[in-house]
């Protein structure tokens, strides 16, 4: 129940975004998600695409420095306030929540949130019980 | 296992060693100063008479010798012999400016290619070994000499300069070549095509001399790894013969200069005063047994150690270490000493890679040192925060090293310029003159 993040170090410099936009299109590949965290100096870019295996290999390819987590992406839309529930949820089950960026299908207009968490399958079981639904990777390619 | 060229002189007695240097030298200083007016002109310009030198211990009197020198004497200013008795020309590979020359009588290129032997049989060559010279040929010294030195030892010698490295391959292959000579980023280069090709099973090499430019342990073990071979390092400089003037025996813990030919001293950068062994400083070499173009106390620029600890195959030249820098690369940063050598050091040891670049500038009256690091696959991580303190620990230790702040500044791979020759290694953006 979870779902592959291509995480990619990114210089801060003009043109480095749109460079690795170029090869992502060149290679067909759809971003489903983004969230740029960064410092002064560099950041780390994080995507949600349709092809992830693909993604990195053509990242590396080109000479991107790049790294493949898996992460939860939680369907909020349903749930009024869901986002915020599931925040209680985790720090009540004492799971570390490291970061979360929200996304929106186009299809659809669903509402997701990604979330990077120390313990996937304690994140994973806690939420699920909490009625919260969790996407896997095949449902998003499909969004 | 006896790997000597000439044992009696690799391991002659301290005593011996300096009864050779001092009256080599003696014999050097007079014919230098009776043959080239520009020695006799820097010589009286320092009040230094030929009569001053007696022993090796008045060395410090010689005035030094500059690449500047050599560029200033161009073509035949420095030439210690007839035009006539002279036999060879080398150069240096060009950099800007005038080139500098060399010039070398026949016996010159005989003790050249004596020296060269010692380090093909400190790395176990004998004459059953087939030698592959993969270092260019023609003005640059790496092809010729190792050529020599190998014809000296009796090695079937295959000169194939280089270059074409499919053909370098094929041969190494069909005529089973034993060592191999060449730059160590060559020898890296061959290792990885050899085995995209899938040849390494077909090879024979057991031992590599590479020179000429600076390479790391790490870099070392990558290429013995990938060739499997034992890789010696072997040191030497166009303007003083060329590769030879020092070379590592299997101890691998520095290169044994060939003090029979050559004296070796430690000195302050700054200030030209001679530091003791084991002192950190820039390498000078005053050739003692050249007769066309010998060099009185040479600044190589190279940043050294000579350590005279006893070494285990027997040999009683003195080791200096793989040069650390070069004096001319040294940065006064808040009134500190720094040298790139250091910082590689620490990246080095912390596992980045040795590609970096310096950026000094003055802000508010204040130097300010920026060190660009290349971001590695191993180094990264989804977490800002992860990277952060990594950062923070290579500020920490650059601190502990060079006892200044530097800001760490983490740049995308491959984005710092490698360069064919020399890196730029250091931007110095200050407005100090
Ligand atoms: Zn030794």
């Amino acid at each position: 129940m979870t779902v592959k993040q291509i995480s990619v170090f990114l210089e801060n410099r003009p043109g480095t975004l749109a460079a690795l936009t170029d090869v992502l299109s060149a290679n067909q590949i759809d971003m489903r998600a983004l969230s740029l965290s960064d410092t002064a100096d560099f950041g780390v870019l994080r995507i949600i695409v349709d092809d992830s295996y693909k993604a990195a290999f053509v990242l590396k390819e080109a000479g991107f420095i790049c790294s493949v987590t898996r992460v939860l992406a939680l369907a909020v839309s349903d749930t009024p306030g869901g986002f915020a529930k599931a925040v209680t949820v985790l720090g009540k089950n004492g799971i570390n929540l490291e970061y979360a960026y929200a996304f929106t299908t186009k299809k659809r207009g669903l509402a997701y949130m990604i979330l990077r968490v120390a313990d996937n399958d304690a994140a994973i079981a806690a939420l699920t019980a909490a009625g919260f639904t969790l996407t896997c990777q095949d449902e998003l390619v499909e969004l | 296992m006896e790997n000597y060229y000439q044992r009696e002189i690799e391991c002659a007695s301290p005593e011996q060693i300096r009864a050779w240097q001092d009256e080599r030298l003696v014999k050097t200083v007079h014919h230098v100063y009776d043959n080239v007016a520009y020695y006799r002109n820097l010589m009286d310009a320092k009040g230094v008479r030929p009569e001053d030198i007696r022993s090796r211990d008045d060395l410090y009197k010689l005035p030094f010798l500059t690449k500047d020198d050599l560029r200033d004497a161009y073509p035949y200013g420095l030439l210690a012999v007839p035009r006539a008795d002279a036999v060879r020309i080398q150069s240096t590979s060009g950099t800007t400016g005038r080139r500098v020359v060399a010039f070398y009588t026949q016996h010159d290129i005989d003790l050249w290619d004596e020296c060269c032997a010692r380090a093909i049989v400190a790395a176990g060559g004998t004459r059953e070994d087939v030698v592959q010279v993969s270092y260019g040929y023609g003005l640059f010294t790496g092809g010729p000499g190792l050529n020599g030195g190998s014809h000296k030892v009796g090695c079937l010698t295959l000169p194939m300069s280089s270059g074409n490295t499919q053909r370098q391959i094929q041969f190494m292959v069909d005529l089973g070549a034993t060592i191999l000579c060449c730059t160590p980023s060559y020898a890296a280069y061959l290792g990885e095509t050899i085995h995209e090709m899938g040849l390494q099973d077909q090879i024979q090499l057991k031992a590599g001399i590479f020179g000429a430019e600076a390479w790391s342990q790490e870099m070392r073990r990558d290429i013995e790894k990938s060739l499997g071979i034992k890789a010696y390092d072997i040191y030497g400089l166009t303007e003083i013969s060329g590769p030879g003037v020092s070379f590592e025996c299997s101890e691998q813990t520095g290169m044994h200069i060939n003090e029979d030919h050559f004296i070796a001293e430690i000195i302050d950068p700054k200030t030209g005063e001679v530091l003791p062994d084991g002192e950190k400083g820039e390498l000078v070499f005053t050739s003692i047994t050249k007769e066309a173009f010998p060099l009185l106390r040479y600044r190589t620029r190279d940043i050294c150690v000579l350590t005279r600890e006893k070494c285990s195959c027997g040999r009683t030249f003195v080791k200096m270490s793989k040069p650390m820098g070069r004096s001319d690369d040294m940065l006064i940063v808040k009134g500190v000493n720094v040298f790139p050598s250091q910082i590689e050091t620490v990246l080095i040891n912390k596992g980045y890679p040795a590609n970096y670049q310096i950026i000094v500038d003055r802000v508010n009256n204040s130097d300010r040192l920026e060190v660009q690091v290349e971001m590695t696959p191993e180094m990264f991580s989804d977490s800002v925060s992860a990277i952060a303190t990594q950062e923070a620990a290579l500020v920490e230790a650059l601190k502990a090293m060079l006892g200044i702040y530097a800001k760490v500044k983490l740049v995308a791979p491959k984005s710092i310029t490698r360069s064919e020759g020399k890196a730029v290694r250091i931007i110095d953006n200050r407005k100090l003159y």
